[in-house]
């Protein structure tokens, strides 16, 4: 089963390279191709491009042969990526809108709750004591040009 | 040209010890050292993450920095390797096959001890190799044109894509999705604008920081958290535990030579990587050795060899980044950012045009090696203890001071999302077990490859036979091609299997 898996993983693993080799061809012909004595904007890209989607085409068809690595697979984490990616998302939100202080509470506070072992207590005193750091270390000492508060 | 080099050091030396510089370098190596006792976190995020901070000072001792950040963490990673059987780092892995055994038997603090002096002498074989083999390296690279360089990068991109652990296919495919990053903004020679779907922000390109920060860092903790499950106690060592006797000095002798001769040989090449390096030191020492049975029960040799070829690899790996300019592995690629970033070109030139920065970086590595040893004696007691700072409260407050960092660079919040985009890029990639150090490569390279492939075929009005014509660059377009059928055999014959096999024990 986990072999089974393993191939499948390779048959992603070299559509995705195909995908993205190809979409820059595309977007790479669009500017200017000139010629190889006299190259322009869109040769490299292109070319660049096509060789992706043959290598990502080269990974599928040996995703079979048997040199793959085995890996265990643990499941995808929701909460993880949820949190590591709200939170950062929160901090040029917030950050925009509110300032420093609001903005390095919201990422740390965020982040911390992806761990199934952090309660929202640990966070909360985490996020507060980095608060602190932003204040005295990055705000104070090394003159970030970061308002603290910023309203609307 | 001997004199010269000794000339050259005398002058460095004066220039690693200012006071501002030492200072630098000082700071350096202790959160290098940090960073390799600390369990998830690397050199290259650590160097990521203080990256900002380079931006507003002087470049010689923005660079003492970050290279001590480099060395230092590999003596960290001894220490976690030896006595907690922790391989926070790949390189390092191989060390606690032996290294561990012998915590076990209460000789930790004697395998940490010659470990270190190992290293130390392996170090400083390398900066000599460095002294001596870059002036000539350099009076070479002066001849090189761009058909030259394009076939060196050539070379370069495919070592050090197909030589690391992993499908070496995959390998190539991340380069040429770095490749395909470094074109992102305004093309140098027509001033179009390329894959910036018409975001200003990305007009000057994908920024370094953002990039490093996002598949090294945040990629990181997106793979980990909840995962990473880490033993934490600490494991005392007096420092009278430390100091080896004669007999076992003279014992670890050879091992150490061989292991420095075979960290510098790959050193020298590109691409490859720290890994392999130490494995096939690990390797080689037990093929020697009379009594192969006691590796892996605590045998010394299996300790001091991988380490010192770890760091006689370490200082090599920094001759061709400063002389061709050209970096053999990411953490290489990420400095030579950095001196990009300050305005600075590595090269053949660089010798000549700023010799405060080179004989300064070569003389901070003794002051910080030195620096490290005396260190890391007293330090010990405190790394353990750091070690029990659970990943939970580590990474909410690291992607913190990523997201200040990476703010503060050029005061924009646009750049955080860059990293973001980079962070899931990169896991997504890692998931599919693509190796993700191979896109930094690509990335920093990217435009310069580019540059010299136009130019040496606007220079040969389009005839692509230039790059097998000139004599140097067919040697490198060569070794590339050999590279590749040498990759194709062993991957239909599946040696290479095998090794990755042995490479995971």
């Amino acid at each position: 089963m986990r072999s089974l898996f393993r191939y499948k993983k390779d048959y992603y693993g070299g559509a995705l390279m195909i995908l993205i080799g190809l979409a820059a061809a595309y977007v790479g012909k669009s500017y200017p191709l000139g010629t190889l004595a006299r190259m322009g904007p869109g040769f490299f890209p292109t070319a660049v491009g096509v060789i992706l989607a043959a290598i990502g085409l080269a990974i599928a068809l040996s995703a079979g042969s048997g040199t793959g690595e085995s890996a265990a697979h643990p499941a995808f984490d929701w909460r993880a990526w949820g949190a590591i990616i709200g939170g950062t998302l929160a901090f040029i939100v917030v950050g925009d809108y509110g300032g420093l202080v609001p903005a390095t509470f919201a990422i740390v506070f965020i982040s911390a709750l992806g761990d199934k072992e952090n309660t929202l207590k640990q966070a909360l005193w985490l996020s507060l004591g980095m608060v602190v750091i932003a204040i005295v270390v990055f705000w104070w000492a090394l003159q970030l040009q970061f308002n603290l508060f910023r309203w609307g | 040209m001997i004199e010269q080099s000794l000339l050259g050091l005398w002058y460095g030396f004066g220039v690693a010890f200012e006071p501002h510089n030492l200072m630098w370098s000082l700071f350096g190596v202790l959160v290098g050292n940090l960073i390799g006792v600390l369990p998830g976190m690397g050199p290259l995020s650590a160097i990521s993450i203080l990256l900002p901070l380079t931006f507003g000072m002087h470049p010689v001792p923005a660079i003492l920095m970050l290279a001590g950040i480099f060395y230092g963490s590999q003596y960290g990673g001894a220490i976690g390797a030896i006595l907690l059987n922790l391989p926070c780092h790949p390189p390092h892995a191989v060390t606690c096959l032996d290294g561990y055994p012998l915590t076990k038997q209460g000789k930790g603090g004697k395998a940490l001890g010659l470990a270190m002096l190992a290293s130390f002498f392996a170090a400083s074989f390398g900066i000599l190799v460095m002294i001596f083999f870059s002036p000539l390296l350099v009076a070479v690279a002066f001849k090189f044109g761009p058909s030259e360089i394009f076939s060196v990068m050539l070379l370069g991109l495919l070592a050090g894509s197909t030589m690391s652990r992993g499908s070496p296919l995959k390998g190539v495919a991340m380069v040429l999705v770095g490749l395909l990053c470094g074109v992102v903004g305004t093309d140098v020679n027509s001033g179009m604008m390329r894959f910036t779907f018409g975001v200003p922000e990305l007009a000057d390109g994908v920024s370094l920081v953002a990039i490093a920060l996002g598949l090294f860092a945040v990629g990181d903790f997106l793979l980990n958290v909840n995962r990473a499950v880490y033993t934490t106690h600490g494991a005392g060592v007096r420092v009278r535990d430390m100091l080896p006797t004669w007999a076992e000095l003279k014992h670890a002798f050879m091992p150490t030579l061989r292991g420095t001769l075979i960290g510098t040989l790959f050193g020298a090449m590109p691409g490859t990587g720290p890994t392999i390096t130490t494995f096939l030191a690990y390797a080689f020492e037990r093929k020697v050795s009379k009594t192969p049975e006691r590796f892996g029960h605590g045998a010394m040799e299996g300790v001091v060899s991988p380490e010192a070829a770890s760091h006689s690899k370490t200082q090599v790996d920094f001759i061709p980044t400063m002389c061709l300019g050209i970096p053999g592995d990411p953490i290489m690629a990420l400095i030579l950012g950095a001196l990009m970033i300050q305005g600075i070109a590595p090269g053949p030139q660089l010798i000549t045009e700023h010799p405060d920065l080179f004989w300064g970086l070569i003389a901070s590595f003794w002051v910080g090696n030195v620096l490290l040893l005396m260190l890391n004696v007293p330090l010990i007691g405190i790394w353990t203890k750091v070690l029990q700072v659970p990943y939970r409260y580590l990474f909410p407050s690291a992607m913190f001071f990523i997201a200040v960092g990476v703010f503060s660079t050029n005061n924009s919040l646009f750049e955080i999302g860059e990293v973001l985009a980079f962070g899931a890029f990169g896991a997504v990639f890692a998931a599919l077990n693509f190796p993700m150090a191979p896109i930094l490569l690509g990335f920093v390279l990217g435009p310069m490859v580019e540059e010299n492939f136009r130019r040496a075929l606007l220079l040969s009005r389009g005839s692509m036979l230039v790059f097998i014509q000139h004599p140097i660059s067919a040697a490198f377009v060569g070794a590339s091609v050999l590279l590749i059928v040498v990759q194709t055999v062993s991957y239909f014959r599946g040696t290479r299997g095998k090794l990755g096999v042995l490479q995971a024990t």
